[in-house]
């Protein structure tokens, strides 16, 4: 058979994977965004904005896992096993987050602050065990005879915790970005105010990743600095900075959409970054896709029904944010 | 700590997880179901009353989804991080089967859940119905993946094993492994019947505070008819279901039974009660009847049952769990289906709607389905025992290498946000409960759902919020 399964499922698990970043991004990035934002009802108008997706947006993430469970379970194996205490803690802030989102509507009004809270601390708490198990999965996993061999608290690393900020400050900047485009007058103001010095950081961020992953890790040095692939991946960090650029305009002069689309760009080249230092490991260091591939059985098999089914959550999912574009403002009524 | 290992406590966080799961599953699949049917008598019949039902309902079903997909999320996770080695090991059948699982539940969600929450002024009647159907008929095909995938590491078939791990040769043998279609009907119908006393206790709680309404009559009657009719089908197929256990998973049936060893030349006694020994290897304080166990499982009087003694000591399931939990489950069984008769008694005397023992009984009966199934799984799981999958891997070597203290705060944690979370959700759909059918609410557009600007289009949201309305309704109530 000439089809290489491993690299399909691998493309789609990387898509999804992708899929959840950019779109559970920013409204994880609404709940830290809260705590600047005082005001009930500008509360209420940040909420209103993912409200309508929201839940389809974790969809992604549900699938990614029994995804990677049915075509890499060995990566799903030592992955998981290797990440247990941040995926678990990531889980439980999702958890929190997307009950608070129900429930916070449906309070009373002295109740609802506890609702907040836990949208914001689950926000906060999700996002920043996202980065660690992110982070500690780039500096790789110590396998022996397929088992994950390494320790409890291995993933406990400083560049780990620093990947948990960095994402912060990334989805934080997504959030912030998303809510100038959909929200206009004092909030729409404040989200301007925000987004400058939130673009700043996430720059720093991004540098010292790019410093940090080659000089600790001769592999990934190898992979980015030897010829040709420099030549080959040197628009990467050029179109960063131009991206960049781009994005300072266009917060300087009050653009609407534009700060949004070139933070999604920033984080799908931030994505595709990371990609190319670990491809075609599924377990770094030194795991590749096809070594941690189930059976063709196996993945011919869930090929059949994934193909059929992703067009229409696809279908479903854009759908769903075209029926929603548009700006939200105080009178748009939750119900 | 408390002659617990590690083992223990990912076992028990992963019980735990799963059985906070399966209440919301289980609900929505007797829900979905209900609804189809009230539409569908709706249209026909084109009376008020199952109209009105159906709104009621659909929110009750809204919230109760949403609760699943949250809690759902989490399983998609745990195989991985509680059970990585059984992962490894058996990822290439169990996890396609999970895919499968989730596509169509997202398939669902995407396809139809909207214009069945969200649809009904929006969209032909023949249309909307057929939404529901479908809906009613995804959360069968869900259930049909995940059992598969049980089942199989039930009565594992239609796989090699190759380098140390599972590879599925025969997907079709694989999925219809011998006691799938048995734990498939088995469960489908514990849903269906576990939905029908929550929807009578719910009526029962209405009646008994003196609000009587033709939709709360109808709730009732209809759950009771269940009762009447499925109650015992389910014990008809759950009979069945133990004989295949037998062939397949003897020893299981032994620790179900608390039986220990033949007296050569004599049928098998059941024990009625008792508490098994593991250590003593016996079952104190036994109360049998003699050849009834043979009868009940062999269907003759000489044939005996299997024996716990025959079988090494290291593949012997916890008796003294699952004796007691299938006790809990059958004994519960039994209730139900008492429960129907008398129903069926009252209704002939013109006194089904008034009789409070009655409705007393059916009142507290309201959770009981579902602590059959919570019974009825541990009774299949922990029976399962020390294997994770039959006779090819044994739990102890597909659990996770973590340490105890890891796995202790984990599971600390879990337990204190399920109860903070699910337990609000479970209130809320309490409140929707107390407010009751209302007469005409599917009249108003409903404000939320596609196609109306920048509304809500989730499960959760169809079920608009209920403490205004709920205090406008109760003081009308009284």
């Amino acid at each position: 058979m000439g089809i290489d399964l491993p690299l399909i499922w691998a493309v789609i698990i990387i898509f999804g994977v992708m899929m959840y970043v950019v779109m559970d991004g920013f409204d994880l990035g609404i709940g830290m965004l809260f705590p600047f934002v005082k005001g009930e009802r500008d509360r209420d108008v940040m909420m209103n904005t993912v409200a309508p997706v929201w839940d389809g947006n974790e969809t992604w993430l549900v699938l990614g896992g029994a995804g990677l469970f049915g075509a890499f379970p060995m990566a799903y194996s030592v992955v998981l096993e290797a990440l247990y205490l941040p995926l678990i803690l990531m889980l439980i802030g999702l958890i929190f987050r997307g009950v608070a989102f129900e429930f916070r509507f449906k309070a009373k009004d002295d109740k609802r602050h506890i609702w907040d809270k836990a949208f914001i601390w689950g926000s906060l708490i999700a996002t920043f065990f996202q980065g660690v198990a992110l982070g500690a999965f780039i500096e790789g996993f110590k396998v022996v005879d397929r088992h994950y061999a390494g320790g409890t608290l291995d993933w406990l690393t400083p560049f780990s915790l620093f990947s948990g900020l960095g994402l912060i400050v990334a989805y934080t900047l997504l959030g912030c970005t998303w809510l100038i485009m959909k929200t206009e007058g004092p909030l729409q103001l404040q989200m301007h105010d925000l987004a400058r010095p939130l673009a700043l950081v996430l720059l720093v961020v991004i540098g010292i990743v790019s410093l940090w992953t080659p000089l600790a890790y001769p592999q990934i040095a190898d992979r980015w600095f030897s010829m040709p692939n420099l030549i080959w991946f040197m628009p990467v960090p050029i179109l960063v900075l131009v991206t960049f650029y781009g994005l300072l305009k266009a917060v300087a002069r009050n653009a609407n959409y534009t700060p949004f689309l070139l933070t999604l760009v920033l984080v799908f080249l931030g994505y595709s970054g990371l990609g190319i230092s670990v491809w075609p490991n599924i377990i770094p260091p030194s795991i590749s896709i096809w070594d941690a591939a189930a059976p063709p059985q196996s993945q011919g098999f869930m090929l059949v029904g994934t193909l059929f089914i992703l067009p229409f959550i696809l279908g479903y999912t854009f759908w769903s944010y075209y029926v929603f574009r548009g700006k939200v403002t105080h009178e748009d009524g939750y119900h | 700590m408390f002659g617990l290992e590690a083992l223990d406590l990912a076992r028990i966080q992963f019980a735990f997880t799963v059985s906070f799961h399966i209440l919301f599953p289980a609900i929505t699949i007797g829900l979905a179901s209900y609804l189809a049917v009230l539409e569908g008598l709706w249209l026909r019949t084109h009376h008020q009353v199952y109209r009105d039902l159906y709104h009621f309902w659909s929110k009750i079903f809204a919230v109760n989804f949403g609760m699943g997909v949250v809690s759902g999320l989490v399983m998609a996770y745990q195989f991985g991080t509680n059970w990585s080695r059984f992962s490894d090991f058996a990822g290439a059948v169990t996890g396609p089967l999970l895919t499968y699982e989730v596509l169509t539940a997202f398939f669902l969600e995407a396809g139809f859940l909207g214009v069945m929450l969200f649809g009904w002024n929006r969209v032909g009647r023949g249309l909307h119905f057929f939404a529901t159907v479908m809906v009613a008929l995804g959360t069968l095909v869900s259930t049909f993946w995940i059992l598969a995938s049980n089942s199989w590491m039930q009565t594992p078939q239609g796989h090699e094993i190759i380098d140390g791990r599972v590879v599925p040769v025969d997907w079709l043998a694989v999925i219809f492994n011998p006691s799938f279609p048995y734990r498939l009907m088995h469960m489908a119908t514990a849903a269906f019947v576990a939905t029908a006393f929550f929807v009578g206790a719910s009526a029962a709680w209405h009646l008994l505070r003196g609000r009587d309404n033709p939709a709360v009559r109808k709730m009732l009657s209809m759950a009771m008819w269940m009762a009447l009719i499925v109650a015992p089908v389910q014990a008809v197929i759950g009979d069945f279901h133990g004989l295949n256990t037998l062939k397949h998973q003897p020893v299981k049936i032994a620790a179900i039974e608390g039986h220990w060893e033949n007296v050569p030349g004599e049928p098998t006694p059941l024990i009625l009660f008792g508490i098994p020994d593991m250590k003593a290897e016996t079952t104190r304080f036994k109360v049998e009847i003699p050849a009834l166990g043979s009868l009940i499982l062999t269907h003759s009087l000489d044939k005996q049952v299997p024996a716990m003694k025959e079988f090494p000591a290291a593949d012997r399931p916890n008796s003294t769990i699952v004796f007691w939990s299938f006790r809990v489950m059958v004994g519960l069984g039994l209730l139900m289906i008492f429960v129907g008769l008398w129903s069926l008694w009252l209704r002939k005397r013109g006194t089904l709607y008034s009789s409070r023992p009655f409705l007393y009984l059916t009142l507290w009966m309201g959770p009981s389905g579902l602590v059959a199934i919570l019974a009825g799984w541990f009774t299949t799981e922990i029976g399962r025992q020390p294997w994770v999958v039959y006779g090819l891997m044994r739990t102890s070597e597909g659990v996770s290498n973590h340490s105890y203290a890891q796995l202790g705060f984990t599971l600390v944690a879990f337990v204190v946000v399920y109860f903070a979370l699910f337990g609000t959700g479970l209130g809320y759909m309490m409140r929707l409960v107390r407010k009751g059918p209302q007469t005409g609410e599917g009249d108003e557009p409903n404000p939320g759902g596609p196609g109306q600007k920048r509304t809500p289009a989730r499960p959760l949201s169809a079920a608009d919020d209920g403490h205004e309305a709920d205090t406008a309704s109760l003081s009308k109530g009284n």
